[in-house]
């Protein structure tokens, strides 16, 4: 039986005192791809945050075990170096720093944490070299600016970059695919195809069903009000999207 | 008697008792004159205030609480010199210690006949009979503390490219204070002259010999005076790193003919009182300023720039880009003023002031300022003030970076700006470092 990646257990989180998280479960094994469907204001956004450790929620009930421990008390940082990552929705835009020198200080950061050595520029550039090729990046993007002036689907490249230079045990994308033309999202989808292994695991967070005819999910959560209220498999995305969410509060309300 | 006369005539006898420090026999007659001239202007001036608008901010009553002495020739140990000196002008650096010119830790090798590089005394006797005929021009309103340099002038360094001298490394001036166990002060002078269609890079650099005396204070009351002919090209680092007992008072006045381009990056770290007028007249057509800064302070350090740039022509162009980097109780002040008179048609000139606050007692006084008078110009100014983006510190993080780390790489690059537009590699890799590890403990 594979390894439990993640075990999340009746996670509850607010921000500014407002509850969003009000008793989240899910259970992630090692080479599955999970997606979470959700409408705006589902919480979906802000389970990714809580799971990378934003200070701005707070955690105030349930748990969430990686790989069989709790992460609730350990930085972002420390999340980060570990194995988890998220690809932001809304990757940060920061001049001064070149796209190329934050990969290196990223990837040196990892290794410093696991006691190896850093790599110093020129290997880096190799190796940075090599996975370019995941997200077909042309190599003049490493010598910008982290994120400024790229495009939406440069943006996000730019995070399935980072995610296959990490490669990290689970990944988190938050709508990676919202905003995105046909091209580019078929550029990330493939990216984030190339990168999954029998011992990786993802979470695809998506408004559209869209993104699952390219990233195949082996199942399919929808959220509700800071909950997952149905889990299915793919076919579960269909139903969505040919009955829309009213569909959810049919389900909910029935529930209820 | 009302408080206003007795705060005049406690600075004015402050001001005779720093002016009677000065030797009066020294001088070739030319210097006489000029320094007597200077000497009268002082002697009629008081102390600005907090009441004289363009000091609003910088209280200089701290200054007049300590009795300064002029600071003595001094000796400096060559180790001090490699904390300060560039690897790009290791032949082609001058250095002088509390204002006097030190010929034995100067190295001039690398320069050719075309560049003067030297002390005042050291210069042909035509061209210092015409420069000190210069050294009076001083404009804008700040001229008490320049006209106190004055007063006591006796050595400069000296800068002369003659015409078409092509410079190709860069020069540094090293002004290195030497602080004792009593407070002194220094009025270290520049001189740059490049002559028409010539091309110069230089570094002035100001610090601190040691750190053992870096508890005491001291004044460096600074004037730099930079001269570019037609068409010439002067590309001008100055860099700001004294103790933090220092009062700098410095002055850089710039005169630039018709189609010079004038770079002057400010680079303002140490200090705990740093004040910094900066003055450029364009004196012809198609003229180019362009004015970077950079001032990180902290503690309860206090940095304030005043610029006053002045288009009198068509065709001019100023670009001006002033950033602070303000942590503890620290307090930036920035005062840009660019005039555009209506003669000055065809103006393009932009002027920003960034600020980078890092905590909640951190201030900044902002004011740039564009005074318009022509009417087919291309003008904009503005000023922002911000903090360390959550979200951002968060982007970071989630990548593993460790907080600190985190918050010096947003530091760093909110300077690079700056430091990127510096053309010596060796010294902008040593600005960076120290951009960060100021800022963050």
């Amino acid at each position: 039986m594979s390894e439990v990646i993640l075990s999340v257990k009746d996670l509850r989180a607010s921000i500014d005192g407002k509850e969003i998280l009000k008793g989240l479960n899910l259970e992630i094994k090692a080479g599955e791809v999970h997606a979470i469907m959700g409408r705006n204001g589902s919480g979906k956004s802000t389970f990714s945050k809580v799971l990378a450790g934003h200070p701005a929620y707070e955690v105030t009930g349930g748990d969430i075990l990686y790989k069989g421990e709790s992460i609730l008390e350990k930085e972002p940082d420390e999340r980060a170096n570990e194995g988890i990552f998220l690809a932001f929705q809304y990757p940060i835009e920061i001049p001064g720093v070149s796209n190329l020198d934050f990969l290196r200080v990223a990837y040196n950061a990892k290794r410093k944490y696991h006691g190896e050595e850093e790599i110093d520029t020129f290997d880096f550039e190799d190796l940075v070299e090599e996975k370019l090729d995941v997200v077909k990046m042309n190599p003049s993007f490493l010598e910008r600016s982290l994120n400024q002036g790229f495009s939406g689907g440069e943006k996000k490249r730019n995070e399935i970059l980072q995610m296959a230079l990490l490669e990290p045990s689970l990944s988190i994308l938050d709508e990676t695919d919202s905003g995105l033309d046909i091209d580019a999202l078929r550029i990330v989808a493939e990216g984030v195809n190339q990168l999954a292994t029998p011992e990786n695991s993802s979470i695809v967070i998506t408004h559209y069903q869209r993104l699952l005819n390219y990233i195949e999910p082996h199942f399919v959560h929808v959220m509700y009000d800071g909950q997952i209220v149905k889990t299915g498999t793919k076919e579960l995305a269909l139903e969505l999207e040919e009955r829309g969410y009213e569909f959810i509060d049919e389900l909910v309300e029935v529930g209820a | 008697m009302s408080p206003l006369v007795s705060v005049k005539t406690e600075t004015n006898t402050y001001l005779s008792k720093l002016l009677k420090q000065f030797a009066s026999d020294s001088q070739s007659k030319n210097l006489k004159e000029l320094r007597d001239r200077a000497k009268s202007l002082v002697e009629s001036s008081r102390l600005p205030d907090k009441k004289d608008e363009e000091w609003q901010f910088t209280d200089l009553s701290e200054l007049l609480e300590q009795d300064f002495q002029l600071a003595p020739v001094a000796e400096v140990s060559t180790q001090i010199l490699e904390e300060y000196a560039l690897l790009e002008t290791r032949e082609s650096r001058i250095v002088f210690v509390n204002g006097y010119y030190s010929p034995e830790l100067s190295n001039i090798s690398a320069i050719d006949a075309t560049v003067y590089v030297g002390n005042l005394k050291g210069l042909d006797e035509a061209r210092q009979a015409k420069i000190v005929n210069h050294l009076a021009d001083e404009v804008g309103n700040e001229k008490l503390f320049a006209a106190l340099n004055t007063s006591g002038l006796e050595d400069a360094a000296v800068i002369w490219a003659k015409a078409n001298a092509i410079a190709t490394i860069p020069i540094q001036i090293l002004h290195l204070s030497a602080p004792e166990e009593s407070t002194k002060f220094s009025q270290p002078r520049t001189i740059i002259v490049a002559e028409k269609s010539s091309n110069l890079q230089i570094v002035e650099k100001y610090g601190v010999a040691g750190d053992e005396y870096g508890k005491v204070p001291y004044l460096t009351n600074t004037v730099t005076q930079i001269w570019l002919e037609e068409n010439a090209r002067v590309n001008h680092t100055r860099v700001q790193k004294e103790a933090l007992s220092c009062f700098h008072i410095a002055k850089t006045a710039v005169f630039q003919e018709r189609d010079s381009h004038y770079t002057g990056n400010e680079i303002s770290i140490g200090s705990k009182l740093y004040r910094h007028n900066i003055e450029v007249t364009q004196k012809g057509e198609q003229t180019e300023t362009n004015l970077n800064g950079l001032v990180t302070i902290s503690d309860k350090q206090l940095a304030d720039t005043h610029s006053l740039v002045s288009l009198n022509l068509p065709h001019g162009t100023v670009n001006q880009l002033h950033k602070c980097i303000v942590s503890d109780r620290a307090r930036a002040v920035f005062n840009g003023k660019i005039l555009v008179p209506q003669k000055a048609q065809l103006t393009n000139a932009t002027q920003l002031n960034r600020n980078l606050l890092l905590s909640p007692k951190a201030r900044v006084n902002t004011k740039p300022e564009l005074q318009i008078t022509a009417d087919d110009v291309k003008c904009a100014h503005g000023a922002t003030i911000s903090q360390l983006e959550e979200d951002e510190i968060f982007y970071l993080r989630s990548r593993g970076l460790k907080e600190t780390d985190a918050k010096f790489l947003l530091i760093d690059a909110f300077a690079a700006e700056i430091i990127d537009r510096i053309s010596i590699e060796s010294l902008r890799k040593r600005l960076t470092q120290c951009v960060a590890c100021k800022t963050v403990n």
